[in-house]
C-alpha cells in the first residue's frame, strides 16, 4: 500500500473537482463522495502505518530507508525541482492524524451542516483541504511542502470565512490570511537559503548537506529561524497567535479539523520534519523552545478567563501546540549539546493524542452549539442530563488533556514535562500551564454540564445531537484513552517508531508521574471548588487580582498592541499621504495651471489621433486582415489549384530574381488573385454554386 | 545493400500485416452480419487498433527488405500517434455513424485503418518511392472518407475537393521526387543526402534552377498535406464538410503523416540545402516565411469564423506553422520538440473534434453559437473542450504550453549559438505574438460557454466511446503537461537515431 501512498491525496483531490464540477447540485452524493473518499483514505493511512510499523519493527532498531518516491520535473531544467513522497514513520503517523480526524469530521458534518445553502460546497472545500493536507505530510522536498503549506492556508481561509456574509467571518478569514503570510515570508527566506546553499531542496540531501557542512553557521541558524516563522504562523505562536481564535468564527467541524488537530500542527511537523537543520544550530532550538513556552504560558492564562466555548479551546489549542513546539525545541537544543533528551518523542507524541482529545472537545462543543445555539458558557449548564453522549466523551477529553492518570494526555504530557527536567525554568512553567490547563478545561465541564441550568429556555430546546454527530464523537473518545496507550512508559512503543537519530528509550520514572498528574488532578480540584462547589469564589479572586484578570480577559491586548503599533500607524500614513496629495500636490497643480492646460489640450489631440489611432488601428489591422485573406478563400477548387501555381512560381523565383523585380512580381500575384476572388465573390452571390462559396 | 532473410523482414512489418488483417475482418463482419452489427463493429475496429499497438510494441526496432523499410524511434513514435488518432477518431464517431450511416459502417472503419496503415508504411519508409506510396495509400482513404456522406451535399463538395486537390499536389510531389533521382542516382534518403551534399560542393553551391524547382515543388506537394500556407486553401473548405470524426483524422493523423513525410525527404534528404550551410538553394528561409504567413493567416483569419469545425481549421494551419519554426531550429532539441508538440496535439485535437461531435450530434450544426450557455447544461462537455483549447492556446500546465515552450526554446538555442540565423529570432517573435491573438478565439467559445445567457442550452447525451476518448484526452493533455519527462526523454532518441548531427 505505501507504494501507492500519493492515491490518498489524490482522492481527495477527485472528490473536490468532481463536487465543484459536477454534483454541486446534488446534495447527497456530493456529500456522500466526500465521505467515501475520506474513509478510504483512513483506510489506506492505517494499512500505510501498520506497514511502516512492520517494517521499523522488523528491523529491530537498525537503521531503515524511508520509502520515497520523487519525479524531476524537467520543464526548468536548471532548477532541481522534484514532486515525490515520502513515507517514514514521522509521516505514516502524520496520515493517521489526518484521516482520522478528517473522516470523523466529514461525518459529523452530514448532521452539523444538515440544511445548510452551501451544503456541497463545504464538502468541496473539506475534501480540498484534505488533499491539501495529506500532500503537505507526504511531500519529500521543502519546495513541495511550501506548495501544499500555501494550499492549506487558502481552504483554511475559505472555510473560516465560510459564512461570508458575516462580516466578523470574512474579516477572519482575511486576518487569519495576513497574518500566516507574514510568517511565510520567513519561510521562504528559509526556503531560498536552503535551495541556494543545498542546490537542492529534497528533505534527505538537504540534511546530508546540513550534516555535511555544507551551511556556513550563522546561514544555518537564519534558515532555521526562517522555517520556524513558517510554523509560528501557521501553528499561531506568540507572537502570530492572534489569528487562531478569531478563526472560530468558522462552522466548528471546521474549527475541529483544521485549527485544531490537523492544519496547526502543520508547524509542529516542519519543525519535527527539519529536526536536523535545528539540531545544527543551538541558538535556533533554543528560540524554538523559548517561543513554544512563551505562547504556552499567554495562552494558558488567557484561556482562564474566557466565556466563549470555542474561544476557550482555542487558547488551550495554542497553548498546547506551544507545548509540543517548546518539547522539539528542547530536543534539537540538548542533542546539538550532546544530552539525549525524549523531547522529540514527547513532541510528536503529544501531537498525536492532541488531535484526538482536541477534535473530540471541538466536535462536542459543536454539539453543544448546535443544541443550545449559543457559545456562552454562562448561558449553559447541567447539560449532562440533556445529552449524555456529547457531555460524557466532552468529559473524557477534558480528563485526558489534563493528564488524569492512563489516559492518552497523560503519557503524552509525561514525556513532556520529562523533556522539560533539566530546564529549572522550563520545569516550573510547564507544570505550572499543566495546572492552568487542568483548571480552565474543568472550569469549562463544570459551568457547561453541571449544575443548574442558567438559561432555563435553552436548557429546555437542548436535546442529543443525531448519530452521525455522535457516532464520531464515541469514536473519538475512544481513541482519546487508547490512543496514548502505544507510549506507556517502558515498553516497546510509540518511542521506538518515531525518532531521530536514535531511538528513545523510556523508563517509568515514579517521582515525575506523581508530580505531573498530581498537578493536573489538583487543577481539576481547584476547579471543582470553586465552580461547582461554590468554597471559593471566581468573583473575590477577580477583584483581588484585578489588573491580571483584566490582563487575561482581554488577551494580554495583543490586539490593541497590534492595531496601536501596526495597523494606525499605516493608516495614518495613508491618511497623511492623502492630505499631502490634497494640500501641496494640488497647489502645486493650481500653480501651473495654464501648463497643465495647455498641455492637456496637447494631449487630448496626441491621444485622440496617435494613441487611440494606434490601439484601434491595430485591432482594426488584425481582424481585417482576417477579412482580406479571406477573399482568397473563395470556395472554388479551380481557383485553388491556380493558386498553388501561382505561388510555386512565386517561391521559385525568390532566389532567381533581384528582390525588388521578385516583390513586383509577387504584389502582381497576390492582387490578382485577390482580384479573381473578389469577381468570382460577386458571381456567386448570384449563383451559388458550391456549399462553401456561401460559407466563405 | 545488405540482404537478409525475408522472414526477419516480415516480423519486423508484423504490425502492419495485423492491421491489414484487422481491417479486413471489420469489413468483412460487417457484411457477413448483414450490416446489422450495429457498435460491435466499431469495437471491433478498436480493438484492432489496440492489438496493433500491442504487436507494435513487442516488434522492437531493426531493418527489413534491403533498406527500404526500418522501424527506429522516430517511426514507432509517429505509429503511436497515428494508432492514437484512428483509435481516437472511431471511438468518437460511434453516434455520427448510427445517424447517419446506413449500412456502410464496415467501410467508414475500415477505410480509416488503411488510411493509417498507409501511414505506417510511410513512418517506416527509408525511400523515396515506398515513401510516395505510403503517402497514396494514406490519402486515397481520405477521399472516400471525406465525402463518405453521400445526401450531404457539402461532404460531397469536400471529397471532390479534397480529391482535385490532392490528386493534384501529389503530382507536385513526385514532379520534384523525379529531379532528385534525376540528381543523384538513387531513391534511398541516406545516399540522396551525401549525393546532393557532394555535387552541391563539386559545383561550388551552383546548381541552378533544377534544385529550385525541386525544393519548391516538394515543399509545395508536403505542404498540401500539412496543410501549410499558401498550400492550405482545401482545407476549412474540406473540414468543414467532411464528417466531423473525419476531420479530426485528418487534422491529426494526415497532419503526422506529412510531418513524417516532410521531416524525411526536406530535413533528412535536402539537410544540405538549409541556409547557414549552402546559398542560393536553401530552404530554410523560405519555409521559415511561410511558417510565420501560417501562424499569423492561422491566427487571424479564425477570429472571423462562425463555424466551430472552420475554426478549428484555420487553428490547425496556425499550429503548422509552430511546428515549422521547430523543425528550422535544426537541432536534436527541435526535431524532438515537434514531435513531443505533434504528440499533444494528438490529445487536444482529438479531444476537441470528439466534444465538437458530440454537440454536432444533438444540435444538427457546427455553429460556434450552439455552445452559448452550455456549461450549465453540459458541465462535462463544457469543462473538457475549455481544457482542450486552453491546451491548444498554450496556457500551462497544459502538454500544449510544455510544446510550444520547447518548440521556442529550441529555435532560440539555435538562433543564439548559429551565426546569421538572427532570422530564427523573428520567427518566434512572430510567434509568440500570434499566440496571443490564438487565446482571442479560442477564450470566445469559452466564454460563450460560461457566460452565455441562453434560456436552454441543448443537453448532451455521452456515448461511452466518446467519452473514453475525451476522457483519454484529457489525461493525456493534463499529465503530460505536468509530467512530460518520459515522452520528452524518448523523443529525443528520435534525432540521435538519424545520426542527426548540430551543424
Amino acid at each position: 500500500m505505501t507504494e501507492f501512498a500519493y492515491l490518498i491525496p489524490l482522492l481527495q483531490l477527485l472528490s473536490f473537482v468532481m463536487i465543484i464540477f459536477f454534483l454541486r447540485w446534488k446534495e447527497k452524493v456530493s456529500s456522500g463522495l466526500a465521505v467515501t473518499m475520506s474513509v478510504a483514505a483512513w483506510v489506506m493511512s492505517v494499512w500505510v502505518l501498520i506497514e511502516t510499523i512492520c517494517k521499523y519493527i522488523g528491523a529491530h532498531g537498525a537503521h531503515v530507508e524511508p520509502f520515497e518516491i520523487t519525479y524531476y520535473l524537467t520543464v526548468f531544467p536548471k532548477i532541481n525541482l522534484e514532486i515525490g513522497i515520502l513515507v517514514d514513520a514521522l509521516t505514516a503517523m502524520m496520515l493517521l492524524v489526518v484521516s482520522t480526524i478528517g473522516a470523523c469530521v466529514q461525518i459529523y458534518s452530514l448532521g452539523y451542516m444538515r440544511g445548510d445553502k452551501y451544503f456541497s460546497r463545504f464538502f468541496a472545500y473539506l475534501s480540498l483541504f484534505l488533499f491539501s493536507m495529506f500532500g503537505l505530510v507526504l511531500a519529500n522536498n521543502f519546495f513541495m511542502i511550501f506548495i501544499f503549506w500555501e494550499l492549506v492556508g487558502l481552504t483554511s481561509y475559505l472555510l473560516i470565512g465560510f459564512y461570508f456574509e458575516k462580516k466578523s467571518a470574512s474579516d477572519a478569514g482575511k486576518k487569519a490570511f495576513i497574518t500566516n503570510r507574514i510568517g511565510d515570508l520567513g519561510f521562504i527566506i528559509g526556503l531560498l537559503l536552503i535551495g541556494t546553499y543545498a542546490g537542492t531542496f529534497n528533505y534527505r540531501e538537504v540534511f546530508d548537506a546540513v550534516s555535511g557542512g555544507v551551511f556556513p553557521p550563522e546561514v544555518l541558524v537564519v534558515a532555521a529561524i526562517g522555517l520556524f516563522c513558517g510554523a509560528i504562523g501557521k501553528s499561531a505562536q506568540f507572537p502570530l497567535h492572534v489569528w487562531l481564535p478569531d478563526a472560530m468564527e468558522g462552522p466548528t467541524p471546521v474549527s475541529a479539523l483544521i485549527h485544531a488537530a490537523t492544519m496547526v500542527v502543520a508547524g509542529v511537523y516542519l519543525v519535527a520534519r527539519g529536526m536536523d537543520i535545528f539540531v545544527g544550530s543551538a541558538d535556533a532550538a533554543f528560540v524554538v523552545a523559548a517561543i513554544g513556552l512563551i505562547t504556552s504560558f499567554m495562552a494558558a492564562t488567557i484561556a482562564l478567563t474566557q466565556n466563549d466555548i470555542k474561544r476557550v479551546l482555542a487558547y488551550s489549542t495554542v497553548s498546547q501546540l506551544g507545548y509540543m513546539i517548546m518539547a522539539l525545541g528542547l530536543y534539537g537544543y540538548d542533542t546539538a549539546n550532546g544530552i539525549h533528551s525524549p523531547g522529540y518523542y514527547a513532541g510528536t507524541f503529544h501531537l498525536m493524542t492532541h488531535a484526538f482529545f482536541k477534535g473530540l472537545l471541538f466536535l462536542a462543543a459543536g454539539s453543544v452549539i448546535h443544541a443550545v445555539h449559543t457559545n456562552d458558557i454562562r448561558e449553559m449548564g447541567g447539560l449532562l442530563k440533556k445529552m449524555p453522549k456529547t457531555g460524557w466523551t466532552f468529559l473524557v477529553a477534558s480528563a485526558s488533556i489534563s493528564g488524569v492518570p492512563l489516559t492518552a494526555g497523560f503519557f503524552s504530557k509525561d514525556e513532556i514535562v520529562a523533556a522539560a527536567a533539566h530546564h529549572p525554568v522550563f520545569y516550573f512553567f510547564t507544570l505550572l500551564i499543566a495546572f492552568m490547563t487542568a483548571f480552565y478545561m474543568w472550569r469549562l465541564c463544570f459551568m457547561t454540564f453541571f449544575g443548574k441550568p442558567r438559561d432555563a429556555e435553552k436548557f429546555d430546546h437542548a436535546h442529543e445531537s443525531p448519530a452521525t454527530m455522535t457516532g464520531p464523537l464515541v469514536f473519538l473518545g475512544v481513541l482519546a484513552v487508547i490512543g496514548g496507550w502505544v507510549g506507556i512508559p517502558g515498553m516497546t512503543g510509540f518511542s521506538e517508531f518515531v525518532f531521530h537519530g536514535e531511538p528513545y528509550h523510556t523508563h517509568v520514572d515514579w517521582v515525575n508521574i506523581l508530580i505531573a498528574s498530581s498537578v493536573g488532578l489538583g487543577g481539576i480540584y481547584l476547579a471543582w471548588l470553586m465552580y461547582l462547589k461554590k468554597a471559593i469564589s471566581a468573583d473575590k479572586i477577580a477583584q483581588t487580582f484585578r489588573p491580571l484578570y483584566l490582563m487575561s480577559l482581554n488577551k494580554w491586548w495583543f490586539d490593541e498592541l497590534y492595531d496601536i503599533v501596526f495597523i494606525r500607524p499605516i493608516l495614518t500614513l495613508g491618511r497623511f499621504l492623502w492630505t499631502f496629495d490634497a494640500r501641496v500636490i494640488d497647489g502645486l497643480v493650481n500653480g501651473v495651471a495654464w501648463f497643465t492646460l495647455f498641455w492637456a489640450e496637447m494631449k487630448q489631440l496626441f491621444d485622440t489621433y496617435v494613441i487611440d489611432g494606434a490601439v484601434n488601428g491595430s485591432g482594426w489591422l488584425v481582424s481585417n486582415l482576417g477579412q482580406a485573406l479571406r477573399y482568397l478563400q473563395t470556395g472554388r477548387v479551380q481557383f485553388y489549384t491556380l493558386f498553388i501555381v501561382l505561388m510555386i512560381i512565386v517561391l521559385a523565383t525568390f532566389r532567381m530574381l533581384p528582390t525588388g523585380t521578385w516583390l513586383l512580381w509577387t504584389l502582381t500575384f497576390l492582387c490578382a488573385a485577390l482580384l479573381l476572388g473578389l469577381i468570382g465573390r460577386r458571381t456567386v452571390t448570384n449563383t451559388a454554386h458550391t456549399e462553401s462559396e456561401k460559407q466563405a | 545493400m545488405e540482404f537478409q532473410l525475408p522472414e526477419y523482414s516480415l516480423r519486423m512489418m508484423l504490425p502492419e500485416i495485423v492491421l491489414f488483417l484487422a481491417a479486413l475482418v471489420v469489413i468483412t463482419f460487417d457484411v457477413v452480419t448483414k450490416r446489422k452489427s450495429g457498435t460491435a463493429v466499431g469495437y471491433l475496429a478498436m480493438g484492432g487498433l489496440v492489438l496493433t499497438a500491442i504487436v507494435m510494441a513487442t516488434t522492437g526496432y531493426g531493418r527489413g527488405f534491403g533498406n527500404m523499410f526500418i522501424v527506429n524511434p522516430l517511426a514507432l513514435f509517429f505509429k503511436v500517434i497515428f494508432i492514437g488518432a484512428a483509435f481516437m477518431a472511431i471511438g468518437s464517431s460511434f453516434g455520427i455513424t448510427q445517424k447517419k450511416i446506413v449500412n456502410h459502417r464496415g467501410e467508414f472503419f475500415g477505410l480509416i485503418m488503411f488510411s493509417t496503415l498507409g501511414m505506417m508504411f510511410l513512418a517506416s519508409s527509408r525511400e523515396l518511392v515506398s515513401l510516395y506510396i505510403g503517402l497514396e495509400l494514406t490519402t486515397i482513404p481520405l477521399f472516400v472518407l471525406a465525402g463518405f456522406f453521400k445526401d450531404d451535399k457539402r461532404s460531397v463538395e469536400a471529397g471532390i475537393k479534397y480529391l482535385i486537390v490532392g490528386a493534384f499536389s501529389s503530382a507536385l510531389l513526385l514532379y520534384g521526387i523525379s529531379f532528385l533521382y534525376g540528381l543523384t542516382g538513387t531513391t534511398d534518403l541516406f545516399q540522396m543526402q551525401v549525393g546532393l551534399a557532394t555535387k552541391q560542393i563539386a559545383t561550388q553551391g551552383n546548381m541552378g534552377a533544377i534544385m529550385v524547382v525541386a525544393i519548391v515543388t516538394i515543399v509545395a506537394g508536403l505542404g498540401f498535406k500539412l496543410a501549410l500556407p499558401p498550400f492550405h486553401q482545401w482545407a476549412p473548405d474540406v473540414y468543414e464538410g467532411a464528417p466531423t470524426p473525419v476531420t479530426a483524422f485528418l487534422s491529426v493523423g494526415s497532419k503526422a503523416a506529412g510531418l513524417v513525410a516532410f521531416v524525411k525527404v526536406v530535413v533528412i534528404g535536402l539537410y544540405s540545402f538549409y541556409e547557414p550551410l549552402m546559398k542560393p538553394n536553401d530552404w530554410g528561409i523560405m519555409v521559415g516565411v511561410l511558417a510565420a504567413v501560417a501562424t499569423i493567416l492561422g491566427n487571424t483569419v479564425a477570429i472571423r469564423q462562425t463555424n466551430i469545425k472552420r475554426m478549428l481549421a484555420y487553428s490547425s494551419i496556425a499550429h503548422v506553422g509552430y511546428m515549422m519554426i521547430g523543425l528550422l531550429a535544426m537541432n536534436e532539441l527541435g526535431l524532438s520538440s515537434v514531435a513531443f508538440y505533434m504528440f499533444a496535439y494528438l490529445f487536444t485535437n482529438m479531444g476537441a473534434f470528439a466534444i465538437v461531435t458530440l454537440v454536432e450530434e444533438r444540435t444538427g450544426s457546427c455553429d460556434i453559437s450552439d455552445y452559448n450557455g452550455l456549461a450549465r447544461s453540459a458541465p462535462f462537455v463544457s469543462l473538457s473542450l475549455a481544457i482542450f483549447l486552453l491546451s491548444l492556446t498554450g496556457v500551462p500546465p497544459l502538454a500544449g504550453f510544455v510544446g510550444k515552450f520547447y518548440i521556442f526554446a529550441a529555435a532560440l538555442k539555435q538562433a543564439g549559438s548559429q551565426a546569421g540565423q538572427d532570422w530564427l529570432y523573428w520567427l518566434v517573435g512572430v510567434g509568440i505574438l500570434t499566440t496571443v491573438f490564438a487565446l482571442y478565439y479560442y477564450a470566445n467559445v469559452i466564454k460563450m460557454m460560461y457566460f452565455g445567457k441562453r434560456e436552454d442550452p441543448p443537453k448532451i447525451t455521452l456515448n461511452p466511446p466518446a467519452v473514453a476518448v475525451v476522457v483519454i484526452g484529457l489525461v493525456g493533455v493534463i499529465l503530460f503537461g505536468l509530467y512530460p519527462a518520459p515522452i520528452i526523454e524518448f523523443a529525443s532518441n528520435i534525432p540521435l537515431s538519424y545520426g542527426f548531427i548540430v551543424p
